[in-house]
């Protein structure tokens, strides 16, 4: 139960003459000066973390800090240089290419950054091909793909082809054409980002929905911070190939491994991220004020009150035990970056 | 500071100057001096003696006889083997010439009536665009009908019929083959490059040789011309199948044989057609100088009328070989830009699928027509109209009217221009000419171009045939240099505006389709026989690369790049000569290249209009036979177009980096 639906260990991928040599000369552990200083281009360097099943893993980073090569590389789509791979526990690199063919059918799904859809084939027919490709008969995939066309709010254009589609439809057709297989693991590559922001800001609405019903393990890349903060359970910052830092959004804004992931999340609008408890003094149990605030309750949500309010608010939990106070300076020092002055 | 791109270096240090100068000093000054020096040079300098050349020919006629006598496979020669597979043709061929002309008189079946082939080519261009291509298709039909070239037209529209799709499938199979395999890939395409580059007549003799002569050796010929395009055609459009798009296949679990025939090949559909366009105007193009070989149809119309000089019937079987080139040029056009869209999945069957719906009322009505009245299956003869007198009145007129001018021009143009050019060719030492060549590719490539554009100029030194190749280099170059001369401006001027633009691109395409035969009738018209006339037709045929690259590269300067000349305050001619010319230079180089490579491949044509180049040589090959040399010949004209085209792509690509376009 308790397994991660896909892990990666020491995971490495560099481009170059030869890459693998290259690495076993340096012990398996170059530093980046002597990747580049040989010429060869650091993409995933010595990642490893764990999904656990039902999470959302963001995955961060400037154009360049090697996302797209990672998530290639849990996919298998390119082979890594070093490292391990483990889906549902089993080594994905030691997978055949008709087992590979086999967990892709079934158990994975994939959305890309530029839609990637069939120019030749209508929307029923790109959403179906997954499950023609794994040889399900034509009236049950046609019947399954209506559904998720339904269920991306696409209904009525099944006939139609991608390039007669704006491009939210299209991503729309991209991601109905991952759920068509029902995967459990799927991966994300910058789904929106070729989208412009009203329409980016409504297809996360419809992810989330989506996600509440569907409740998969996502790894999910992007580069816009306010989209990682929406969606993600964890995030992972990536610099030149490697993870600076993974947590939830809260820690990375919070308590920044380092001065890279600091940098990088110093523009975040606070308020809405960090939660009461991030904020709050820990104070002695005792019978909670009437208007006491919850310590879930964003910063944002509860501003006028601690800011009107002369003394400390009493924050209690989810069941109406006190827990701590907030009062007006912790708040602003908070919201703005300043050491709390305890 | 908006002009930074265009900024030149205030202050130059002397090594960027002697840099600068040097090269192509370097490139010219070996040349020079060994072409100044020639008369106090050692004979073998200049001359390739004798006793050094290769026997390229016989050696490639041993080998020929070798395969042609002796090779057994068991029971069959060789020989067999390719007659063999040459029958093979002739059934399709026979099913589709039954079809269209000659009916089934065995089992009492009569050919198409015209008015359904009319009117099905009509549906088939509806469908590809609109109603307007099919008027122009079924107007294109009805004009063979009508002027009498119903047969021969719809002999050798069988065999495009015929020789296209067979050409398609194997230039498709090798390209995929070439993208899968990668050593394949390494073997193939300098073969291509090569086969592009031979001319048309190489490709007859050996098939005269193999095969023989007849109609069935045009269609065999005729395919093979046609694979190299659709093979080069193939591997691009495979290889430009976006990766995201292969991604997206290999994550739905495709096998690679899905991969291949549900996403690839489907997703390069729009250049896999664009490839069936060009194998379809290859296939016109050879079918009319297959006639050479005895390939039937309207080629061999028009090569008779040529030979015994009806200009005026000449003309009018040009005309029909033109319409037929337009018409075929854009149906399969139409069909590479037709982009899918969405069909009605309701309503009545007719409006659901409207071009079934009238393809099938086209066959059922010309059927009702030709039970009704003959005319409708065939053409009555004495209704037929013949354009010719018409021709024959516009030749006579010319003869008239500009005979005296066009015989001074001609002698004016011989004396002053293209004999002493000619001599001053033929005293180029060959030696000076390999050091130009080889200097060129070291410059422009290092050490590997050099090597190979030198191996090239050897090649055809020590084949024997150094005069001749002169003789075609003079050809070449008097008619680049004029197509220059005449297509530079005529580009610049066409890339003034939009309209224009679109106008000369449109006319371009339209005189690319038409089988580079086709040029010689109003030369011939003209000029009657000799250099001049095969100099005029080089040009025309010539001129249309350098016009599209120029009108091309003009217009696609980086319109930020212009905007910065406007605004430091360029004048008009300083926008073009300043700023447009030199970031289209490249481009127009490509087009130098092209015209070279057209010039090439006309030069040899011409020399069905006499000239004395390696034309010549080719053309007495393929009388006698001599495959050997044919072949040998044809390697000699492919290198040299191969050597402009290496050292000349070199250049503009290494420009193109530099200025940042690339
Ligand atoms: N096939 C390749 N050959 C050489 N280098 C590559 C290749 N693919 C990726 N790289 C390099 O690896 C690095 C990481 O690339 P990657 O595409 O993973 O970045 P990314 O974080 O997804 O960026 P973006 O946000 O632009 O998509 C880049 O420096 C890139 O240039
Ligand atoms: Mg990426």
């Amino acid at each position: 139960m308790n397994e991660p639906k896909i892990a990666c260990r020491n995971l490495w991928k560099l481009y170059g003459a030869d890459p693998e040599g290259f690495l076993r000369r340096h012990g398996g552990k170059p530093a980046i000066e002597a990747i580049r200083a040989e010429g060869y281009i650091p993409a995933v360097r010595d990642v490893s973390f764990d999904v656990m099943p039902g999470e959302i893993l963001v995955v961060m980073g400037l154009s360049g800090s090697g996302k797209s090569t990672l998530l290639r590389c849990l996919s298998r789509l390119i082979e890594p240089t070093a490292g391990e791979v483990m889906f549902e526990g089993r080594n994905m690199l030691a997978a055949t290419e008709s087992e590979l063919i086999e967990l892709r059918r079934h158990k994975m799904g994939m959305v890309f950054q530029n839609f990637a859809l069939l120019p030749h084939r209508t929307v029923l027919d790109n959403v179906a091909f997954p499950l023609q490709v794994r040889g399900t008969s034509r009236q049950e995939r046609e019947s399954r793909a209506r559904e998720v066309i339904e269920l991306v709010g696409l209904k009525g254009r099944e006939a139609y082809y991608p390039r007669e589609l704006s491009g939210g439809q299209q991503q729309r057709v991209g991601i109905a054409r991952s759920l068509a297989v029902g995967p459990e693991l799927w991966f994300l590559d910058e789904p929106f980002s070729a989208l412009d922001p009203l329409i980016r800001k409504e297809m996360q609405d419809e992810f989330l929905r989506l996600q509440k019903v569907l409740n998969k393990t996502i790894v999910f890349i992007t580069h816009d911070f306010d989209e990682a903060i929406r969606v993600a359970d964890r995030i992972a910052i990536m610099r030149d190939g490697a993870v600076e830092q993974l947590g939830t959004a809260e820690e990375l804004v919070t308590r920044p491994a380092t001065p890279y992931v600091a940098k990088f999340t110093q523009n975040i609008p606070r308020d809405r991220l960090l939660s009461v408890r991030s904020a709050m003094v820990p104070a002695a149990p005792r019978k909670a004020a009437k208007n006491a605030i919850c310590v879930d309750d964003l910063l944002a949500s509860v501003a006028r009150q601690v800011v009107t309010s002369e003394s400390p608010v009493d924050v209690v939990d989810g069941e109406g035990m006190l827990v701590g106070t907030l009062d007006r300076a912790a708040y602003i020092d908070t919201l703005y970056e300043q050491e709390p002055t305890r | 500071m908006s002009a930074v791109a265009l900024d030149r270096p205030v202050k130059v240090d002397e090594a960027t100057i002697l840099g600068k100068a040097t090269r192509p000093a370097l490139v010219i000054l070996p040349f020079l001096i060994l072409f100044l020096a020639a008369p106090s040079l050692p004979g073998w300098m200049t001359t390739v003696p004798k006793a050094w050349a290769i026997p390229f020919i016989d050696w490639t006629n041993t080998l020929i006889d070798h395969l042609r006598e002796d090779m057994m496979f068991g029971l069959f020669s060789f020989r067999d083997l390719t007659r063999w597979v040459a029958d093979l043709i002739t059934w399709p061929l026979a099913l589709v010439e039954g079809l269209l002309v000659s009916g089934f008189p065995d089992v009492g079946v009569p050919a198409m009536p015209w008015v359904m082939t009319a009117g099905l080519f009509g549906v088939l261009g509806w469908f590809l665009r609109d109603w307007r291509l099919g008027a122009l298709a079924a107007a294109g039909v009805a004009y063979m009908a009508v002027f009498g070239k119903w047969e021969l037209s719809m002999i050798t529209l069988s065999v495009v019929l015929v020789a296209a799709p067979i050409a398609g499938m194997i230039g498709f199979l090798a390209g995929i083959l070439a993208v899968k395999k990668p050593w394949f890939e390494a073997a193939i395409v300098p073969i291509l490059n090569v086969l592009q580059s031979l001319p048309h007549f190489s490709y007859l003799i050996p098939i005269a040789v193999f095969i023989g002569v007849g109609h069935k050796a045009g269609a065999i010929a005729t395919v093979i011309f046609a694979i190299p395009p659709m093979a080069r055609l193939t591997i691009l459009g495979l290889k430009g199948v976006a990766e995201e798009i292969r991604e997206a296949g290999r994550m739905a679990g495709c096998t690679r044989f899905q991969m291949l025939w549900m996403v690839e090949v489907p997703a390069a559909r729009q250049a896999l057609l664009v490839g069936v366009n060009q194998v379809i105007m290859q296939c016109l193009a050879m079918v009319v100088i297959a006639s050479f070989v005895g390939a039937r149809g309207l080629g061999h119309d028009l090569l008779f009328r040529l030979q015994s000089l009806k200009i005026g019937q000449a003309l009018e079987s040009g005309v029909a070989i033109v319409l037929m080139a337009i018409v075929l040029d854009q149906l399969s056009r139409a069909a590479a830009e037709k982009q899918p869209s969405h069909a009605k999945t309701s309503g009545i069957w007719i409006a659901r699928f409207p071009f079934l719906s009238a393809g099938i009322a086209v066959v059922g009505i010309s059927l009702f027509l030709a039970a009704i009245t003959p005319y409708a299956s065939v053409w009555p003869a004495e209704l037929t109209l013949s354009t010719a007198p018409l021709w024959d009145g516009l030749v006579d007129w010319v003869m008239l009217y500009f005979f005296d001018p066009l015989q001074y021009f001609r002698d004016a143009m011989l004396l002053y221009v293209l004999i002493p050019v000619r001599s001053l060719f033929q005293q180029i030492p060959w030696t000076a000419m390999l050091a130009l060549v080889a200097m060129a590719g070291w410059m422009l490539g290092g050490l590997r171009l050099a090597a190979i554009v030198s191996g090239f100029v050897l090649f055809i030194a020590f084949a024997g045939f150094w005069e001749r190749s002169l003789i075609t280099a003079y050809m070449v170059a008097v008619a680049v240099v004029l197509c220059i001369l005449i297509g530079l401006p005529i580009g610049i001027w066409a890339s003034k505006t939009e309209r224009r633009a679109e106008m000369a691109k449109l006319w371009c395409d339209t005189f690319q389709t038409f089988p580079s035969f086709i040029y010689l009738i109003p030369v011939i018209m003209l000029f009657k026989v000799g250099d001049v006339a095969a100099i005029a037709a080089i040009i025309i045929y010539a001129m249309i690369p350098i016009i599209r690259y120029t009108v091309f590269g003009l217009r696609n300067v980086p319109q930020h790049i212009v905007e910065a000349g406007i605004t430091s305050g360029c004048t008009k001619r300083q926008l073009l000569w300043n700023i447009r010319m030199p970031l289209a230079f490249p481009e127009i180089m490509l087009g130098i290249n092209q015209t070279i490579m057209f010039a090439l491949f006309m030069v040899i044509i011409a020399a069905f209009i006499g000239t004395k180049d390696i034309g010549q040589e080719i053309f007495r090959a393929l009388t006698f036979n001599d495959a050997g040399k044919g072949l040998v010949l044809g390697l000699c004209v492919a290198f040299m177009g191969l050597t402009a085209d290496k050292l000349i792509t070199a250049w503009s690509a290494e420009r193109k980096s530099r200025l940042g376009l690339a």
